[in-house]
């Protein structure tokens, strides 16, 4: 049961919640495409409070609570707050929480959601703390995965790219762990996943995890690319190195298995390639316009409407 | 024995023995010692079990939960003594808390329990790691900072 509780990591939520959560994006999106999506967040107000920069999750909630017929409050930057006058964090979330059914929160530090959580009385969902969790872009990526290939267990499932900084990684191998895939970590020398995480997973769901130095994607049901993060990078010639060596080409694709889906939780820069966007591999808009359903479920599920 | 050294015996208060050689004086600096009390550290005394050991005695003080789990995660093979009216009346083995909550402060920089005013707590892991409760990055029990 979700209702009135917070998201703050994958780790929070069973599997029969996810299971749940998949089921309601599939309605959701039925009402979408039918044009008659539900008015379930009618009268509610849902605050988007994001000290970071985002496009896609910012604008997916936002989008995600007016289909729902809900209204929002936005906070855009610490800039554009009474923080910049040295209100306190804290002070300022109680303030936010006061106005608002819901509080969505993206912020630089690890732990800022679940610090969030402690101080709203309303449910809060976590966009994003730092480089720890990202729970509703994974949980928007197992609806994508389970949407285009018709299921999660049993799919050799390939996660490539700067696995150490990227927080979608470590949330996304937690739940395709939870659900049986087979994962291969496919990543640059000095960007793998910390060896914590790989070590939890294998232990807590005897999971098939396998890590990887190449990029070979022959045996991959899906291929789940992100980005090096050069703003983490000291030195900016080494991340141009590290994202050379792992860009994905029409090369890279060589013998790879014909319905091969290739996802990317966005923005893109030199990872993939321009001339994959236009290939049937190419799933990564598509998956970006599933975060609305899958979105829009869970708020309605939190919000127990 | 000629050049052994002799502490006096305390009358009310705890030993703190079988801490690891070396880290006698980290554990003395954990503790909240009362200004009227008297306290001796004992370093490298010979140890059947360790081969040398340091000995933390300290009269009028009763060691609180906190300052228990402190010591366990420096020294978890460390044992308590005690005393009272100048007799043993309690023996324990310090034992990893399931839970520490203000104990310790997290190691990773970017956790926002070192920017914020926030108790940093853990919760025990298989093999006696700890998770942080906020940034979800699990440690050593040495390597969280007391």
């Amino acid at each position: 049961m979700l209702k009135g509780r917070d998201v703050v990591s994958i780790r929070d939520i069973a599997k029969s919640d996810i299971e749940l959560l998949l089921r309601r994006a599939e309605e959701m999106e039925a009402g979408l495409v039918a044009g008659t999506p539900p008015d379930s967040l009618r009268g509610k107000i849902v605050s988007t409070v994001f000290f970071e920069p985002s496009t896609r999750t910012k604008m997916c909630f936002q989008a995600a609570v007016k289909r729902l017929g809900g209204q929002i409050l936005n906070l855009t930057s610490v800039q554009a707050s009474s923080m910049k006058k040295g209100e306190s964090l804290s002070d300022t979330l109680r303030i936010i929480d006061g106005y608002s059914d819901m509080v969505i929160i993206r912020h630089a530090l690890d732990g800022s959601a679940r610090y969030a959580a402690d101080i709203c009385a309303h449910p809060v969902i976590n966009a994003g703390d730092g480089g720890n969790q990202h729970p509703t872009q994974t949980l928007l990526d197992l609806y994508a995965i389970r949407r285009m290939k018709g299921r999660i267990d049993g799919l050799d499932v390939f996660l490539v790219g700067d696995l150490k900084h990227a927080r979608t990684m470590k949330s996304l191998l937690y739940g395709l762990a939870l659900f049986k895939a087979r994962v291969t970590l496919v990543s640059p020398q000095g960007l793998e996943m910390n060896p914590k995480v790989v070590e939890e997973v294998r232990g807590k769901f005897k999971a098939e995890v396998a890590e990887s130095g190449a990029l070979d994607l022959k045996q991959a049901d899906v291929a789940y690319v992100c980005r090096v993060q050069k703003e983490r990078f000291a030195d900016p010639y080494e991340a141009e190195l590290a994202q050379k060596k792992f860009m994905v080409t029409t090369e890279s694709l060589k013998g790879a298995k014909g319905d091969l889906v290739l996802l990317h939780p966005l923005p893109k820069v030199d990872e993939i390639a321009p001339e994959i966007d236009g290939t049937k591999h190419a799933k990564y808009f598509e998956q970006a316009r599933l975060g609305v359903p899958m979105r829009m479920a869970l708020m309605a599920e939190v919000l127990g409407v | 024995m000629p050049g052994e050294l002799v502490v006096e015996k305390i009358e009310n208060g705890t030993v703190i023995d079988h801490i690891p050689a070396g880290l006698g004086l980290k554990v003395i600096g954990m503790l909240k010692i009362p200004r009227s009390s008297k306290a001796a550290l004992l370093l490298n005394v010979p140890s059947k079990r360790m081969g040398s050991k340091d000995i933390l005695k300290v009269s009028g003080k009763q060691l609180d939960e906190k300052e228990l789990s402190k010591i366990a995660l420096v020294a978890p093979a460390a044992t308590l003594n005690v005393i009272r009216d100048g007799a043993v009346v309690e023996k324990a083995s310090v034992r990893l808390p399931k839970e520490l909550k203000g104990v310790a402060k997290c190691p990773n920089p970017n956790c926002v329990t070192n920017h914020e005013r926030v108790e940093p707590k853990f919760g025990q892991e298989e093999g006696g790691k700890f998770r942080c409760e906020y940034c979800e990055m699990v440690f050593e029990a040495g390597e969280l900072i007391l």
